[in-house]
């Protein structure tokens, strides 16, 4: 892989100029961010706290924060990953506070072995999506990534449901990219392990 | 290819990182392993399922707060 970029041929991220008019004090600018990444944002705190309330009071805190911090992003990554780090933060943060007894971080529960050796090799139905209601499906899902450690259902949700790459999750949560890795393993093979259990092809009943 | 190191490669496959001779040996063991082949399969599935159906809406009464906040608190910075 050529190691130097030519100029012209990357393109240009239209946050760069949105960043640049809000650095400015256009707070229309800003606003404009806060409407593309808000729900992005919104579900990201969600999923970590598993707490409407405090996903709200997350999203909020991060874009103000954002704002007061806007010098300090240098545009080394996207405007995007900065953002969700800033509101990876403060979601653990409120974890945190939540959960008094016990620290949570994103070293948590690494050690179990649950889930690295999958179990269920059951087959599943051709569209397992199909047998559920969407409201039925949702809270099937929902459920199943609540049932997570918060370090794997964060690594992914970042990944898998935000779709952000291995390096911008690694970025955005400050782990290394091994890190990232093994525990999308885990958390991809427990959600797996769990969800089976819905979708799982039922072996008597089914027409030949 | 054993089922240990098929599942070593399982994030690398899914992240379309995996180099051609690794894929080759994935392939050729889920051909010959029901077990992987379901994991694969089902892996995948667990990740398009996620992928595909949004569990969070915002609220649209969140949505007008949030932006009189920053609007609010975002006009006295500069
Ligand atoms: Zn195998």
């Amino acid at each position: 892989m050529p190691a130097i970029q030519s100029p012209g041929t990357e393109e240009i991220h239209p946050d760069v100029a949105l960043v640049a008019r809000a650095k400015e004090g256009d707070t229309a600018a800003f606003e404009q961010l806060v409407r593309q990444y808000e729900r992005q944002i919104f579900r990201v705190a969600q999923h970590i706290t598993q707490n409407r309330e405090d996903a709200e009071d997350i999203t909020q805190d991060a874009f103000l924060k954002a704002y007061e911090k806007l010098d300090q992003f240098q545009g080394n990554s996207k405007f995007s990953t900065w953002l969700v780090r800033i509101a990876v933060n403060e979601s653990l943060m409120r974890l945190r506070k939540r959960k008094t007894s016990k620290t949570v971080s994103m070293d948590e529960d690494v050690q179990t072995e649950e889930g690295s050796i999958p179990r269920d090799f059951a087959e599943w139905r051709p569209n397992p999506e199909q047998n559920y209601g969407q409201a039925e499906l949702a809270d099937i899902l929902r459920k199943t990534i609540q049932g997570l450690p918060p370090g794997f259902r964060t690594v992914f949700t970042l990944r898998d449901i935000e779709n952000l790459s291995t390096e911008e999750t690694a970025e955005a949560l400050g782990l290394s990219v091994p890190a990232v890795k093994s525990r999308l393993l885990r958390a991809r093979l427990q959600l797996r392990e769990r969800l089976s259990r819905h979708f799982r092809q039922k072996k008597e009943g089914l027409p030949a | 290819m054993t089922c240990t190191d098929f599942l070593s490669q399982l994030t690398d496959y899914f992240d379309g990182q995996i180099s051609p001779e690794l894929l080759e040996e994935v392939r050729a063991h889920t051909a010959t392993c029901p077990h992987c082949e379901v994991v694969l399969d089902t892996t995948s599935k667990t990740i398009s399922v996620y992928r595909d159906n949004e569990l969070y809406e915002l609220s649209n009464e969140f949505r007008e707060r949030l932006h009189t906040a920053i609007m609010t608190k975002c006009r006295p910075c500069k």
